[in-house]
């Protein structure tokens, strides 16, 4: 086939409606946090005494750092859904979670004693919360590559793995409502590595699906 | 331009396709030559460049200028061509300005793998595929022959070509 009859083809083809990635997107993440809760619902329901908690920094903290990390983390999902997109500077702010937890950690080992410090890291139900924020993040995760297959990532598995990024940040952060284990130590220690369960397959959709 | 071809105007953007054509096809031969890898392929790139641009053109921002974005994907397509011609690491030109300056004109001996994909659609997509690019036709005398509606013939039209650049994406894998 001739460039010049392809053209010709191509140009009889006007897209009727135009794709709306950003809404896409928005969709998918109302379809997939519905699906994140009913989850959330079946498995864990947040935990008792809910509001005194509230009152707490450290309880708190959980959700301030899962939110500072699933937003930039789900701009940015946005951003390298585009072929020309540049999302260095928006990358940094995946730092700003990072140093927020860091400090929190700092901060528990100088406020708590020494010989508390593998208990409060080692927690109550690490296992359950390395089943469960996977387990929620996955109806979101699903959700958005579907979505993202509109988009023109140029790196689809980077893509895919931020993807999973902001799926765990929001599975987290629903997920820190139930969790009984408030300690930074624990926070730093096994919220990270579900996350990173997360990217992993995210990643691996990305690659899989997100190429084009 | 593009947001006159966006918006439905066939004629700009035939123009605008052609002209991002021939700047591919000068980035294309560049980035080949300097690879050390033959012609041969060159005009696969191009059309496989211009079909991506084509089926992702809502990712551009009517907002943002249009050529930083047809070279991400030329780029994109470009290496994934070289890749396949046994180049584990290719880097086309940066600069995308010099080949909008020196366009290239498509030679007419050149033809594509296109044809043997055309070969995995159904009969019907392929049919109306053919008769528009090939054979020149146009959308109404298409539906005409194939006694179908416009719409039915642009909505399968539409789905034919998602179909080719999917074959496209497996044949390269």
């Amino acid at each position: 086939m001739r460039t010049s009859e392809l053209i010709a083809a191509l140009s009889a083809d006007p897209i009727p409606e135009p794709i709306r990635l950003g809404r896409r997107v928005a969709v998918a993440l109302v379809i997939g946090l519905v699906g994140a809760l009913v989850i959330y619902a079946l498995i864990c329901g947040p935990r008792p005494h809910f509001d005194e908690w509230l009152r707490t920094v450290r309880f708190d903290l959980k959700f301030v750092d899962s939110f500072a990390f699933a937003l930039p983390a789900l701009l940015l999902t946005l951003r390298l859904a585009r072929p020309d997109a540049r999302p260095r500077a928006l990358a940094l702010w995946l730092i700003a979670p990072l140093v927020l937890l860091a400090a929190s950690v700092v901060g528990e080992l100088i406020v708590v004693p020494r010989d508390e410090w593998l208990s409060r890291l080692v927690g109550q139900n690490s296992m359950f919360c390395m089943m469960a924020i996977p387990l929620m993040a996955a109806p979101i995760l699903a959700a958005l590559i579907v979505a993202l297959r509109a988009g023109a990532p140029l790196h689809p598995a980077l893509t895919g793995a931020m993807a999973g990024a902001a799926a765990a940040g929001l599975s987290a952060l629903l997920y820190a409502s139930h969790c009984p284990d408030d300690s930074p130590l624990f926070v730093a220690t096994w919220y990270p590595l579900a996350t990173f369960i997360c990217v992993g397959v995210g990643a691996l959709a990305g690659q899989r699906f997100l190429a084009w | 331009m593009m947001t006159a071809s966006i918006a439905g105007d066939e004629g700009a953007y035939r123009w605008l396709l052609e002209d991002i054509g021939r700047s591919v096809r000068a980035m294309a031969r560049a980035a080949f030559a300097r690879a050390g890898v033959g012609d041969a392929d060159i005009e696969d790139a191009v059309q496989e460049t211009l079909l991506a641009i084509h089926l992702k053109r809502h990712t551009w921002d009517a907002g943002q200028p249009l050529a930083p974005w047809v070279y991400a994907i030329a780029r994109h397509k470009v290496v994934d061509a070289l890749r396949r011609r046994g180049r584990r690491r290719a880097e086309p030109l940066e600069n995308f300005e010099e080949f909008l300056a020196a366009p290239e004109a498509e030679d007419p001996h050149a033809l594509s793998d296109a044809r043997k994909l055309l070969e995995t659609l159904a009969p019907r997509q392929r049919d109306i595929v053919t008769s528009i690019s090939l054979d020149g036709q146009s959308i109404a005398a298409t539906a005409k022959r194939l006694s179908m509606s416009e719409v039915a013939v642009r909505v399968a039209l539409h789905r034919a070509l998602k179909a080719l650049g999917a074959a496209w994406r497996r044949s390269v894998a």
